[in-house]
């Protein structure tokens, strides 16, 4: 398989958020910064890294019939050392995303790619496949999270560029909502265009 | 699905299952267990030097070590921490670490300081999961909304918004957060008023 496109298709063409729409909890929520989404994002990759590296290991040791619990089992730990790891050295952006590390067990990309992808290919092409979509995904909350802090606070990567708040709205929750909705036509207009 | 089909996964029998899960799960504990060896030094340190850094701020300059001098005082279900600053043997003020379950999305943990009169010396958030862009300007980084509690004695200015006829000016469109800020100074100064 071609490494490279199996690497690059994670940013458009299969990105997990504006195209294949998985993982959104995550995403409408922890964007309110863009900052916030790039943390989220690198949690969010290096999960899928390695979890996609040992379901890929193990693919022929595991019995078919609980393949679904063990891949959760090695997820949820590799999310949990995640956890550990930020709150230790990290403080201050396990702060900001303390609540949403835990809800990357149920982010349906890990679990997706492990089932899709990783109990499927080898090694090598399992850990490029966590890493293309994992940085897809980091793209996509880092745009979403850009847009919502433009707007809403009126700043980007907390500097400040206007006085005073933004339009609110677009930190709140409604406005996560809209601002995917609206990236999603953007993306789907692109890649029409690229097609 | 085709690719599932032609795939050599194992046949699923009890035994090979039960071996497949327990092996898994034994190292998935292990490591965890490892992990968890390695930073718990480090995230309590982490948590330690936050505290810290509050109660130093929260009261004038001590030179003894609060954190060591700590009692407790339960108060509606849970507890209040003091932590008593001294410079030589005088007490110059009481970092109080309070909370509030008022908040619009939970729970809000304070560090109030009082000097011995009971005349709030500062306050510093610690913890709270209030709206971003809202609530969260409670915190000092993000306003100035908080410097009002500044050189205040609870005895003659009332830790109330204004809408509760209270002195506090709350923050435009929070007033919840507000409130329960307000509830949680209020608790840490009448546990210290009531246990001078």
């Amino acid at each position: 398989m071609n490494q490279i496109k199996n690497f690059t298709k994670g940013f458009i063409k299969e990105n997990p958020v504006f195209v294949l729409f998985l993982g959104l909890c995550p995403v409408l929520g922890v964007t309110t910064s863009a900052i916030n989404g790039i943390g989220m994002g690198l949690a969010t990759t290096f999960v899928l890294v390695m979890s996609n590296f040992v379901v890929s290991l193990i693919k022929n040791f595991v019995p078919d019939k609980v393949r679904i619990p063990s891949f959760i089992v090695i997820i949820a730990s590799f999310v949990t050392i995640v956890e550990l790891t930020m709150q230790a050295y990290l403080p201050s952006l396990f702060e900001a995303l303390g609540l949403f590390i835990p809800l990357i067990v149920v982010n349906c990309v890990v679990l997706g790619r492990a089932e899709a992808f990783a109990s499927k290919n080898n090694i090598f092409s399992s850990i490029i496949d966590g890493l293309g979509i994992g940085l897809g995904f980091t793209f996509a909350l880092f745009l979403l999270g850009s847009v919502r802090e433009i707007l809403g606070s009126g700043s980007i990567f907390n500097f400040k560029f206007i006085e005073g708040d933004g339009i609110l709205i677009f930190i709140l929750s409604p406005g996560a909502f809209i601002a995917l909705g609206y990236l999603i036509v953007l993306v789907n207009k692109l890649k029409k265009k690229g097609a | 699905m085709e690719r599932r089909l032609s795939m050599s996964n194992k046949e699923s029998t009890l035994g090979n299952m039960v071996i497949a899960l327990l092996v898994i799960t034994f190292v998935a504990s292990a490591s965890l267990g490892g992990v968890y060896e390695i930073t718990k030094e480090p995230i309590a340190a982490a948590k330690l030097a936050k505290k810290n850094s509050a109660i130093s701020q929260v009261i004038p300059e001590f030179t003894n070590n609060p954190g060591d001098e700590e009692y407790k005082i339960p108060v509606d279900g849970d507890t209040l921490y003091f932590y008593p600053g001294r410079n030589g043997d005088q007490l110059i003020g009481t970092a109080i670490e309070t909370f509030t379950g008022m908040g619009f999305t939970g729970k809000i943990k304070v560090m109030v300081g009082l000097l011995p009169d009971g005349t709030i010396n500062d306050v510093a958030v610690l913890e709270h999961a209030e709206t971003p862009g809202l609530g969260d300007k409670m915190e000092r980084k993000k306003s100035d909304w908080s410097l009002q509690f500044q050189g205040k004695n609870p005895a003659e200015f009332k830790i109330a918004v204004t809408k509760d006829g209270g002195d506090i000016d709350a923050i435009t469109a929070s007033t919840i957060s507000s409130r329960a800020f307000c509830d949680a100074v209020e608790k840490a100064y009448k546990a210290y008023m009531n246990n001078k």
